[in-house]
């Protein structure tokens, strides 16, 4: 791939600084083979302009830090090649999220309000589980369902590409969704549908989607996210219709 | 007053347990939908009927069945008025629950718009298509289902014709025959994809939508097309209805047509004297 020159649009924004109006600032640089989008990002801090504000951590997808919108698409920056981009390509932060500057958002404080709201941590009948005893044997198809449910990195891309979301911020979105998922098919966790139903069986929960399925295409972990959403319905409804 | 009304009132109509109701919502929603968009596919093809060989009296055999006429042998308009009626309830109870759902404020409208405009993502856009077209439909099926249910004989190749062409009413057709094309068609794709039972890809889901909604399109506009022709040439009888010269051999066998005078006097030359 040979070089060439590309602009990066950024939206620049301190919510933090009075007087600051969200911008877009223009900045061009010399792509490098193999260079990712956060690659770039860091030559223009290093380089162009180091008041330039984004996260990264892990830089290998894992950490789900490095999340923006990319052309109006979430992606995360580290697992985007800048070859595969346009010679023009705006960057904005995540919507939805609180606006820590220019790039960066606070997707923890969110994420944390649903776990919290959702309950995902694992319920069993023992009110203080004995920590240093070995844990209970699990099939390892239950364990393979379970990891890949698990495989969630939580950057937000999903809520992001939401238009639920986008027009109902209490809603739960795909990645609350996975996390029920994950413990319904825990063979340890004593919750049932029922259960469930009292987390997610509303219009801000699982039937308050309307399966615009953009959380499935932009997953960076390709998780089934539509699969495990469906599902989620159709038990959720069962639990209406029984009226368990 | 019932004493839940002060209950509800006070925002604690939850209690500790929540309402089942949300769930019993999303199933209606989705099951008057697909009612409605299997009976349009179904409505199309029969007034399509017109497009078959000798489509005037297939047509007319195709309304005068729904009129119960070879079974009562006369017509029972309020049949098709009980029939629009019904389709109107399910239709009144989908947009009901349907509405819900749509962009509440500019706030929303804007939020979802800028959303879909800069993720240029197929099934988002989709769906801001399918509010379109669903808002549309508030008006253009209920004004036709009013119509069929007040004015049930004014049904037939004809009569249809001469509404479509003399009455000035084919814009209204043709705005309808788009909307719920393409609302159909992707409701039902929606349906699939939301409840996953189906045994398809996605993909598959997707590529059989746009046939399906391209073929019910292209049928739609040559139906539309051939009512506009018949109005037009019909244009100076205008009132004038619609009667076979000869009706099929095997129609007149299914029906007694010997109890029915008016079947009996368009009977065709029996198959013998034919040979």
């Amino acid at each position: 791939m040979s070089q060439r020159q590309i602009t990066l649009k950024i939206l620049r924004y301190n919510p933090q600084e009075a007087g600051s109006e969200p911008r877009l600032q223009s900045y061009s640089l010399e792509t490098a083979e193999a260079m990712t989008l956060f690659i770039a990002l860091n030559e223009i801090r290093e380089h162009q302009d180091p008041t330039l504000q984004f996260d990264f951590v892990c830089r290998a997808g894992i950490c789900g830090s490095c999340a923006m919108m990319v052309n109006g698409r979430p992606r995360l920056a580290c697992r985007t090649l800048v070859a595969e981009l346009p010679d023009t390509v705006v960057l904005a932060p995540l919507p939805f999220f609180e606006l820590i500057g220019d790039l960066s958002v606070n997707t923890g404080k969110w994420m944390r309000g649903m776990s919290e709201r959702l309950h995902t941590w694992l319920h069993t009948m023992e009110e203080s589980p004995d920590i240093c005893r070995i844990e209970e044997r699990m099939e390892p198809e239950d364990a393979e369902a379970v990891y890949e449910m698990d495989r969630c990195i939580e950057c937000g891309c999903c809520v992001a590409a939401c238009g639920t979301a986008r027009m109902r911020q209490d809603f739960v979105g795909a990645v609350g969704f996975g996390k029920i998922a994950r413990f319904r098919l825990d063979p340890r966790d004593i919750r049932t549908d029922a259960d469930y139903y009292e987390l997610i069986g509303d219009d801000t929960g699982v039937f308050g989607c309307m399966s615009l399925l953009a959380c499935h295409d932009v997953c960076p972990k390709s998780l089934p996210l539509q699969n495990q959403i469906a599902f989620l319905r159709r038990k959720m409804a069962q639990v209406s219709i029984r009226r368990e | 007053m019932s004493d839940s009304i002060f209950i509800i009132q006070s925002g604690l109509a939850e209690g500790r347990r929540k309402s089942r109701l949300p769930g019993l919502l999303d199933i209606m929603q989705s099951a008057s939908g697909l009612v409605l968009a299997l009976f349009m596919w179904g409505h199309m093809f029969f007034v399509a009927s017109i497009l078959l060989p000798q489509g005037e009296t297939i047509m007319w055999i195709v309304t005068r069945f729904f009129e119960g006429y070879f079974f009562f042998g006369r017509s029972i308009h309020w049949l098709v008025s009980c029939v629009a009626a019904f389709v109107a309830l399910v239709f009144v109870t989908h947009a009901l629950l349907a509405v819900r759902k749509f962009p509440a404020g500019y706030r929303q409208f804007r939020a979802i718009r800028s959303h879909t405009r800069a993720m240029r993502h197929e099934d988002s856009t989709l769906w801001i298509w399918q509010v379109y077209t669903g808002f549309l439909l508030f008006f253009l099926a209920s004004a036709h289902l009013y119509q069929m249910m007040i004015w049930p004989q004014n049904i037939g190749p004809y009569a249809s014709s001469d509404r479509v062409w003399s009455d000035g009413l084919w814009p209204f057709y043709l705005a309808m025959l788009l909307a719920v094309e393409l609302h159909a068609g992707i409701g039902l794709y929606r349906l699939a994809v939301k409840w996953d039972l189906l045994p398809a890809s996605r993909v598959f889901l997707k590529r059989l939508k746009w046939a399906l909604t391209a073929f019910f399109l292209i049928l739609g506009l040559a139906t539309l097309g051939a009512y506009m022709k018949i109005g037009y040439e019909h244009r100076y009888q205008v009132g004038e209805r619609y009667t076979p010269e000869t009706l099929p051999d095997w129609l007149l066998r299914l029906a007694p047509a010997e109890d029915f005078q008016e079947l009996r006097r368009m009977r065709t030359i029996p198959a013998e004297e034919a040979r």
